[in-house]
């Protein structure tokens, strides 16, 4: 059971690893990285699963539904366009030189 | 149907293997060579996770689960593959916007669940916390301001998202602007927050509140949604996806509190600090401010006192533009959006193969901005087989230009005038561009004389040193390979 200022903690942690992942980012994978987060935001599949796994009532279960069926599009679509972005990337030479691998 | 009793510690554990691997692989994300294997992780990651949901005790509904997932996944799927690459900025938007409505989505079902288990409870004043206790679950005052805030920022993210893809996508082509609209906005706002607060003050107080409140309070967040992103333009709907973007995860880590989910509330809360980092990097990419993406109206009256640009356009023809580059040391190439729209990037390619083949120092120069998201230039270059250490960040390239023979502009504008620099009544004043401008040689591929996305006049085109080669890019781009090849018969 996560309480109060345990939960604090954890979104503050989580919150600076999120900053300092970007940070260091290459203005060129700017887009495939708002991509992947997109995807990893896609984790609420799993929350709209247990919401729609406890719910009873018509109403419950349609909405529960309708959360599984969005996120379930958001997962996989979220995947698919960041794989093929990603797969495209290739250097000129065996991997060695280190080219545009800076800037803030 | 019994499941073992240790499952749910077997849930939690790879709930944190998940959490790991999904830091893990945004971290590889951020080098070119490892991002592949990056999201390769963090997908691992993610089957894991839905997997092992499925043996949480007391699940139901199981059928209804599995069809809604295989439908969601296969038509994403699907879409997914086959959008083009020019598309992907509408298509992160889709995504995302999925992502946020189903945040909302389970917010709405845990303050229903909530409120129905309140409504059988008796209504006794003053309240006796030990009688609904356990019917109400753990919905504690922490877990119901988050449940309401994250039902808000969700919607909002579900319904602004959609529209920013309607708009990217071309389906909606104009800017959305009545009188009064930003009071007309912000009321919708008020009264959604009221009916939330009025809601969330009942049920905190251990009383059922009434549905029309919960009802109101969803229906007006999703129309806010719809009314916040109407008014902004094309330009800056980038830095609104990603805002979006950033949303989503916020929405995710505080639904993933209500439901005490571990792998929601640090992946939702990464994504939404990581979210509003890149938000600010973008809109300072594009020199405006959050504020003013979201309130302002971009160049909506400006432009009369704007400076008169002395000078006449000088054109120029493919086989001399062609011959001048042959026989320059270094050359640059500054690609814009209106190569991708005009698909001569697999063209310019060849091109600067050929150039690279006779000796001469070519590199690919990428604004920011470039595209219509940071780094979507890339994507598209990297998309026709440019290796990416051709490729040349704006710090990284600007110092160079005056040593550049040849800077080669195709469908750019606006990143390369020079009147964000001198111009102070110009709208784009102080935005970073490229230094184009100061190359020995500059040549412009455009289609004909109009302005910029931002309609403003570009002092480069009538700059002594500029050329320009009227064509659509991607013959212009064949049309100098051709004049190439003549050399060397």
């Amino acid at each position: 059971m996560i309480t109060g200022f345990l939960a604090l903690y954890i979104f503050m942690l989580a919150a600076f690893t999120g900053y300092e992942i970007i940070g260091r980012v290459p203005v060129i994978l700017h887009t495939p990285l708002m991509s992947g987060s997109n995807f990893v935001h896609g984790i609420v599949l799993v929350g709209a699963m247990v919401a729609l796994g406890h719910a009873d009532t018509p109403i419950e279960i349609a909405i529960g539904v309708v959360a599984v069926l969005l996120a379930a599009g958001n997962v996989a679509g979220g995947y698919v366009v960041t794989e093929r972005m990603l797969e495209m990337f290739k250097a000129s030479k065996p991997a060695s030189s280190q080219p545009a691998e800076r800037k803030q | 149907m019994t499941l073992p009793t240790w499952m749910p510690t077997i849930v939690e554990a790879i709930y944190f293997i998940a959490a790991v691997l999904f830091i893990w692989g945004l971290k590889r994300m951020s080098s070119p060579r490892t991002a592949r294997t990056g999201i390769v992780w963090a997908g691992a990651g993610m089957a894991a996770a839905i997997i092992v949901t499925f043996f949480l005790p007391g699940m139901h509904n199981l059928d209804w689960m599995v069809g809604a997932i295989v439908i969601g996944v296969v038509l994403s799927w699907i879409v997914g593959r086959r959008v083009p690459m020019t598309a992907m900025p509408q298509m992160v938007a889709l995504f995302n916007g999925m992502g946020g409505g189903a945040a909302a989505a389970i917010g709405a079902v845990e303050l229903i669940k909530f409120n129905a288990a309140l409504k059988l409870v008796p209504d006794t004043s003053p309240i006796q916390p030990e009688a609904w206790a356990d019917v109400v679950g753990h919905l504690g005052t922490t877990e119901l301001v988050l449940a309401f805030v994250g039902v808000l920022i969700g919607a909002v993210s579900f319904t602004g998202s959609l529209i920013a893809f309607a708009k990217l996508q071309g389906w909606m082509d104009r800017r959305f602007v009545f009188p009064l609209q930003r009071w007309v906005n912000l009321a919708i706002f008020a009264v959604a927050v009221v009916c939330g607060a009025l809601a969330l003050a009942a049920g905190i107080e251990g009383h059922a509140f009434a549905w029309g409140l919960l009802i109101g309070f969803i229906v007006l967040s999703l129309v806010f949604g719809i009314a916040m992103t109407l008014p902004i333009g094309g330009a800056d709907m980038p830095v609104v996806i990603s805002m979006y973007n950033a949303f989503t995860g916020l929405a995710v880590a505080f639904e993933g509190f209500v439901l005490q989910n571990e792998a929601m509330i640090i992946a939702g809360m990464v994504v939404g600090a990581a979210g509003t980092l890149l938000t600010q990097l973008m809109a300072k990419a594009m020199n405006r401010s959050l504020g003013n993406v979201l309130f302002g109206n971009f160049g909506a009256g400006g432009g009369a006192a704007q400076q008169e640009i002395a000078g006449a356009l000088k054109p120029i023809d493919a086989s001399d533009a062609a011959v001048m580059m042959a026989y320059a040391e270094r050359v640059a190439i500054v690609p814009g959006y209106g190569m991708a729209v005009a698909q001569a990037q697999h063209k310019i390619w060849e091109f600067a193969k050929l150039l690279i083949e006779r000796g001469v120092k070519v590199k690919f120069a990428i604004h920011p901005v470039a595209g219509r998201m940071p780094g979507h230039m890339n994507v598209l270059l990297a998309e026709a087989g440019v290796p990416y250490d051709l490729i040349a960040d704006m710090d990284d390239i600007n110092p160079e230009f005056p040593n550049t023979d040849v800077a080669l502009v195709i469908g750019a504008n606006d990143v390369v005038n020079p009147v964000a620099r001198t111009d102070k009544s110009s709208p784009i004043y102080g935005m970073p561009i490229l230094d184009v401008a100061k190359a020995k040689n500059v040549i412009v591929i455009k289609r004909g004389r109009g302005k910029g996305f931002a309609g403003i006049e570009n002092a480069l085109f009538y700059a002594d040193n500029t050329r320009m080669l009227y064509g659509d890019g991607q013959a212009a781009a064949s049309e100098l390979v051709a004049g190439l090849k003549t050399l060397d018969v």
